[in-house]
């Protein structure tokens, strides 16, 4: 069994909590992690990535082109970013809300989010599309969102743990008082 | 992943890594106990030993892993500059120490070689720890080492940067110990890395000399889920103290004469004990005419490649030390293949070595590589680079996995790096840029945060090269054209680390600059390390001790600098005025910025824009290109999540429709 994960988004939106709590999930059920991810000078507002790597006779910590189940995006034109890695017939899980580049509002770019959206929709089979602004704030917290598309892609079934193993490590890893707030988010999708 | 003593104790056995030692008699082996949660016994060693270590498995980021396997060969002092991708090895070691390892952040790299350098002639086991540009600064004490050699193992861990990723060069450290004439050890992962670090020391010792240790990012910021050793099973080193003895510790041109030989001589059977040890590992297939030779990350996405080929076997030589080259290792590949493809990052190294065995041998074999164009001359050798190159070379159809594009995607909006929402960087910059509007001026950049200062609408930053050349380059600048007002910029941490010298030379030959040290109180860009200005120590002494606190105008006063003051940039008035007042001196005139970090606080207010007074012309956005401004549907707004009431974007907007409001 071999799980190749990318998680990808904007610096500062909780990309590598998740991954931390993919990683403690399956280590819990006995599997081997790799992982690599974007630290240093381009967290600073940039595009950042996390290639997850679950599973046996695991070399390398980077996901080759065309070789990921599952891309868990932050944001719609990360998601068009990160596109190329995933595999055919592999799922998407997409936060829907774009996070603008001060270049986009400098330059005027037209970014929208939107158009990522629809080429999504157009690649893609069946990405799995959420509001998490809107739905973060029904939750009552913006820190929520990673938890919630972790939950959405627990629940496509190609992460091989289920919800039950992500809620222990968020016990484990997350303060006492996030713990129900998290797990609220986690099972929001169910 | 193994879960039980015997298979952990077997995947050791078969790896190799182990040193051949005969120092554990084989009565320690004790037959494995049972697990409890994570603490769990593997029974690891060596063919020879057989020790068994009580052993848990924890998810390690590279650096933190070189950090526990530092502490298991039982190293009595760290000493580092921050720089990334190495900045973690020494956090992970004062956070995972026992009692007896002291840590210290020195004020830079060369200054922590010496430290180093000094506890090892007293017999303390010690790591010095940079990237690879942190190198070039200790490069001085760092040859002379070379030829006086240490009593305590001495492992100095540089990682380089291929890409580069965050650093202005892509050298590698590979060259650098070859040129140093000290041992290297190139770890392909973060299990490697763990075990490696171990095996340096050892070396170190036995042979009287520091070594090189060199990662590289992929190997620092990869996580792994390893097995690591319980504390308990930790190496205790108790050095035995300083032993006078001039005729091996002060360097002569005389001694140099004499140790260079031996060096010579050393290097020469160290190639042999590296070919035999394990460490440089050799798969050849029978009847193979092909081969592949790699070191480091690059390895590891071989075999990551090769994993998906099954028709054509490779004979495939992993470099672990690719100084001393194992030279007879390498004549073992070579003979009767046709071809190698060296993949490697950076310089080639292991292709040169090749070569030259090839040479020496009078080989036919082929070697391939960086030189031939096989291998990208610069940047990261990526999976995909490594897969197109390996398929090429073995002659087979790539079978691309990536899912054909037919319909190319709308275009992706860039997203550069650029100074947080709320730092008081951008506020120095834009006081510097108001005051000297019309006047011909020169903005010397350094390396820090303050580097994005470049970036657009900013742009800020004329010139940046390495740590503190700002200083001395402005001067330069100044020289040529003495009509021109010349700026530098240095941060905090590199004022104390490289800019000195800069200042020095300004006073002593009356140049006429203005140095601007944007004062924020920490080494922000690599994770917030404490330096010299803020006093704070990595490990305080017992009783909560710190540092000496050095004061920045201080040091500038004590030198001699014409004009010092000191001002908070986010009183844009204030501030604008000083520049201003400093720009009609002569001199050298230096002023302090100072405010901290905004990444360290919580922001106890925002901005909010008045919809009724904003006439959309943009200039926020225009003039300051803070990302906590916003345009949405084509509106100027805050980001009440990003904005920390820094309160420069009141400053310039022309209809002061911005105010601040409390959280």
């Amino acid at each position: 069994m071999k799980k190749n994960i990318i998680l990808c988004g904007v610096g500062g939106q909780g990309t590598v909590l998740a991954s931390r709590l993919i990683a403690a999930a399956a280590m819990k059920r006995g599997m081997s992690v790799m992982s690599a991810e974007t630290i240093g000078m381009a967290q600073k507002g940039g595009s950042v990535f996390s290639h997850l790597r679950i599973g046996d006779e695991l070399y390398s910590p980077m996901i080759g082109l065309g070789e990921a189940d599952i891309i868990i995006a932050f944001e719609p034109a990360e998601a068009v970013r990160m596109l190329p890695y995933l595999r055919e017939g592999g799922t998407v899980i997409v936060n829907t809300d774009p996070v603008m580049p001060v270049s986009a509002a400098l330059g005027g770019s037209g970014y929208t989010g939107g158009e990522m959206v629809e080429y999504l929709r157009r690649s893609v089979p069946h990405p799995v599309t959420l509001e998490c602004g809107k739905i973060c704030r029904e939750l009552g917290s913006p820190k929520v969102m990673n938890v919630l598309l972790l939950g959405a892609a627990v629940g496509s079934g190609v992460l091989s743990l289920t919800r039950d193993d992500i809620a222990d490590a968020i016990r484990e890893r997350v303060k006492a008082q996030y713990v129900e707030l998290n797990l609220k988010a986690l099972n929001y999708t169910v | 992943m193994p879960v039980n003593g015997v298979s952990v104790f077997v995947n050791l056995f078969l790896s190799g890594r182990l040193l051949p030692s005969s120092r554990v008699a084989p009565q320690d082996f004790v037959l494995s106990r049972h697990c409890f949660g994570t603490g769990f016994l593997f029974s690891g060693g060596d063919r020879y030993t057989r020790k068994v270590y009580y052993m848990h498995e924890e998810f390690l980021m590279g650096n933190e892993a070189i950090a526990l396997g530092a502490l298991a060969a039982g190293v009595n002092l760290v000493a580092g500059y921050p720089g990334t991708p190495s900045t973690e090895v020494l956090e992970t070691v004062a956070k995972r120490r026992c009692e007896g390892v002291y840590v210290e952040w020195s004020a830079n790299e060369k200054a922590a070689l010496e430290v180093a350098a000094g506890a090892a002639y007293s017999g303390a086991r010690t790591m010095v720890t940079m990237k690879q540009v942190g190198l070039n600064v200790a490069s001085d004490p760092l040859m002379s080492l070379a030829y006086i050699g240490v009593k305590g193992g001495m492992v100095i861990m540089v990682a380089d940067d291929p890409g580069p990723i965050s650093s202005q060069t892509e050298q590698d450290t590979r060259s650098f110990a070859a040129f140093s004439k000290l041992p290297c050890f190139d770890p392909d992962g973060v299990s490697d890395a763990y075990s490696l670090i171990g095996e340096a020391f050892e070396y170190s010792e036995r042979y009287g000399t520091p070594v090189i240790f060199r990662p590289t990012t992929r190997v620092c910021h990869a996580y792994a889920s390893i097995s690591v050793k319980d504390e308990s099973e930790w190496k205790r080193n108790n050095p035995e103290g300083f032993v006078r003895d001039t005729s091996r510790w002060v360097i002569f041109p005389r001694l140099s004469y004499i140790n260079h030989g031996k060096i010579e001589e050393r290097n020469a059977r160290l190639s042999k004990v590296f070919s035999d040890s394990g460490l440089n590992t050799l798969h050849k297939p029978e009847g193979s005419r092909l081969g592949i030779a790699a070191g480091g990350i690059s390895y590891a996405q071989v075999r990551e490649t090769l994993t998906a080929i099954s028709d054509v076997k490779p004979a495939l030589f992993r470099v672990t030390t690719p100084f001393p080259f194992p030279e007879e290792k390498a004549l073992e590949l070579l003979r009767g293949l046709d071809e190698v493809l060296c993949v490697e990052e950076l310089d080639p190294v292991i292709e040169r070595g090749l070569t030259y065995v090839c040479g020496k041998y009078n080989l036919k074999t082929k070697i391939r590589g960086k030189l031939t164009g096989d291998i990208p001359p610069a940047g990261e050798n990526s999976r995909a680079v490594v897969d197109a190159a390996v398929t090429n070379f073995l002659g087979i159809e790539r079978n691309s996995k990536a899912p054909e594009v037919t319909d190319s995607p709308p275009p992706l909006p860039a997203r550069p790096p650029v100074l947080c929402a709320g730092c008081p960087h951008r506020a120095s910059f834009y006081a510097v840029k108001t005051a000297m509007r019309g006047r011909k001026s020169v903005f010397c950049g350094d390396i820090g945060c303050y580097t994005l200062g470049n970036a657009k609408p900013l742009d800020m930053v004329d010139t940046c090269l390495c740590m503190g050349a700002g200083v001395n380059i402005a001067q330069g600048i100044w020289r040529v054209e003495p009509d021109t007002i010349c700026f530098a910029f240095v941060g905090d941490s590199t004022f104390f680390a490289s800019a000195l010298t800069g200042v020095v030379n300004a006073v002593y030959n009356r140049a006429d600059m203005i140095l601007v040290v944007l004062d924020n109180s920490t080494t922000a860009m690599t994770g917030h390390q404490p330096h010299p200005g803020t006093g704070v120590r990595m490990t305080p002494a017992a009783g909560g001790e710190h540092g000496g606190k050095i004061s920045i105008e201080g040091v500038l006063r004590g030198i001699g600098v014409d004009a010092v003051e000191t001002v908070d940039p986010l009183d844009q008035t204030a501030a604008v005025d000083c520049v201003k007042r400093m720009a009609d001196m002569k001199g050298v005139r230096a002023i302090v910025f100072r405010s901290p970090c905004i990444v360290l606080f919580k922001p106890v207010s925002a901005a909010v824009i008045d919809s009724e007074a904003c006439i959309n012309c943009k200039a926020c956005i225009k003039t300051i290109g803070c990302p906590a401004i916003v345009l949405s549907d084509g509106k100027v707004k805050v980001d009440g999540a990003q904005c920390t009431g820094c309160g420069l974007c009141v400053k310039v907007c022309p209809k002061k429709a911005i105010s601040i409001i409390s959280r």
